[in-house]
């Protein structure tokens, strides 16, 4: 016969996963006995280091910028915020950019939450779905008024950003290489693009242009309509270079063609 | 296909190679598929090249079993996908609970073994077994703890759970020995006591002492080789009960692959010798 009422599993549930990541049980929980035994430690560690080595996994570049100390006594700061939503700890840690964007030791490092953001893109990258980059041959074999009603879809595994106030990319390049910047850091705006063209993840930088050519295309803006976007961000822009660069990472995935009528409008 | 498995090993990335490669008979390989819940890339593109090699196993932390509330649907729906994309010859959870209320606790966490809490676990294998078409296994977790509360000793509690949703049991008998050696009873006792015929497969691991409190509390840390205590243990089951698809977990300090390897084949050889009952 039970001695808990019914009722009691999830009372018994709240208590424990609160005495996980709180200090002390309280008083009147159901699991203060369980929680005063010295063994309650092994699911109190057992938790915080699962949670603490996936976030470690997760911002290579952050731990490596910051030293492994830093980062886990960070991390565990930001697991008593927010626990993993599910057991795809690949996933974890969503939220760990703005944690630091906002996390006071870290205001010494104000470019590291778009260090965590890039680290983000590339698990982003990484867990994409599967899809074949379009050939650049494709794209050489439209005529003149076909390409100018094409929509280029970004890859499915394509991410970017564009970095207004540090050179981001380069910092994070380099703690992901494991590298150091080679001479002195230029501290000018920077752009990455990540593909995953096949297995693996790979990056670039990119300019202005480049991240408002990609933008407009995500949005689904026809060639020329993109055309005028990356113009728009740098004037000086080599369009068909930057066609050329895009296409040979494998930053895009799909074409698609809007009507005649549309591509009228759109030339004018 | 009609491989025998005898003895497995936790798949790591850093192995993948060589375990794609290894041509050892009966080796099958146990992934957490919660590790490969992605919509595409290299992580899925890896176990899928092993799973053409060899045997796999799904070995899941997050249906959370003994949480109180109903199976969390998506989750069903993302591992039933996996199932149907690898064809995995074993699927098996945790008598535990690790999700709770939205949040994921990376641990396999305990609970009183009420009426409650078996009526809830039941259901939640049986609607897994549904969204799965298939059986699958069921795990004893380590033991750290006295819990008051308890109206079940926890073989009637695997056993009726077997009875009532028609599921197997995974028998983790160095959970066995570090339940046994923290809580105070008999790993020979508990082992010797459970119902052979449910066991569909077996964990072996290497545990460790708490650094606090030393011998007198182990832990499940698998990041060490598979100690002489358990095998011993091992050995006394297997020979009471037969073989069976036998897993030896490795999570931490990770050794090379070789060396998995001759550990693997320790209890590959034990479960070809004829002393070993047919099951």
């Amino acid at each position: 016969m039970d001695l808990l009422p019914p009722g009691a599993l999830a009372q018994f549930q709240d208590a424990f996963a609160h005495a996980l990541l709180a200090p002390g049980a309280k008083p009147a929980s159901p699991v203060a006995a369980l929680a005063a035994q010295p063994a309650f430690a092994v699911y109190r560690n057992t938790v915080m280091k699962g949670c603490i080595d996936a976030l470690q996994a997760n911002y290579p570049a952050v731990a490596r910028l910051v030293g492994e100390e830093w980062f886990r006594a960070a991390a565990a700061v930001y697991v008593r915020e927010a626990l993993p939503a599910d057991a795809t700890l690949l996933r974890y840690g969503a939220s760990f950019a703005d944690f630091l964007a906002r996390f006071e030791p870290a205001a010494e490092l104000p470019y590291l939450p778009d260090v965590a953001r890039l680290d983000r893109l590339w698990t982003e990258a990484h867990a994409a779905p599967d899809e074949e980059p379009l050939d650049p041959a494709a794209i050489a074999r439209l005529t003149p008024d076909t390409l100018a009603r094409a929509t280029l879809h970004p890859h499915a595994a394509a991410r970017w950003a564009w970095f207004e106030d540090a050179p981001v990319y380069t910092i994070w390049a380099c703690n992901r290489a494991e590298s150091v910047p080679g001479g002195d850091l230029d501290w000018r705006p920077e752009g990455a693009l990540l593909v995953r063209p096949r297995d693996a993840v790979e990056w670039t930088p990119l300019d202005a242009a480049g991240v408002a050519f990609l933008d407009a295309c995500a949005a689904g803006a026809p060639l020329p309509r993109a055309a005028r976007a990356a113009l728009g961000a740098r004037d000086e822009a080599d369009l068909t270079q930057l066609m050329a660069t895009l296409l040979a990472a494998g930053a895009f995935g799909r074409m698609s063609f809007t009507s005649e009528s549309l591509s009228v409008e759109e030339n004018r | 296909m009609t491989t025998v498995l005898t003895a497995g090993l936790g798949l790591k990335p850093q192995h993948y190679d060589a375990a794609l490669a290894c041509p050892a008979e009966g080796l099958w390989f146990e992934v957490h598929p919660e590790n490969y819940m992605v919509a595409g890339g290299p992580r899925l593109a890896w176990l899928e090249a092993i799973r053409a090699r060899h045997p796999i196993s799904l070995h899941g932390v997050a249906v959370s079993l003994a949480a109180d509330g109903e199976p969390d649907p998506g989750h069903l729906a993302r591992l039933g996908g996996l199932a149907r994309r690898i064809q995995p010859a074993l699927i098996s959870e945790h008598l535990a609970w690790s999700t709770w209320r939205g949040s994921y606790h990376p641990d396999l966490l305990p609970f009183p073994r009420t009426r409650e809490a078996l009526t809830r676990i039941s259901d939640k294998i049986s609607r897994s077994q549904d969204a799965l078409c298939r059986r699958i296994a069921i795990e004893n977790p380590s033991h750290y703890l006295m819990i008051d509360g308890h109206a079940w000793d926890e073989i009637d509690f695997l056993a009726e759970l077997a009875r009532r949703t028609g599921c197997g049991l995974l028998l983790d008998v160095n959970n066995v020995y570090v339940g046994a050696r923290n809580l105070g009873y008999s790993a020979e006792d508990y082992l010797d006591h459970f119902p052979g015929p449910l066991v569909t497969e077996i964990h072996l691991a290497g545990h460790s002492r708490d650094p606090k409190l030393g011998d007198s509390l182990l832990v499940d840390s698998h990041d060490a080789p598979v100690a002489p205590e358990v095998w011993a243990l091992y050995e006394r089951l297997i020979r009471r009960i037969g073989p069976r698809p036998t897993l030896i977990e490795r999570d931490d300090k990770l050794p090379d692959f070789a060396t998995l390897l001759s550990e693997r084949e320790r209890a590959d050889t034990l479960l070809r010798t004829p002393l070993a009952k047919a099951a």
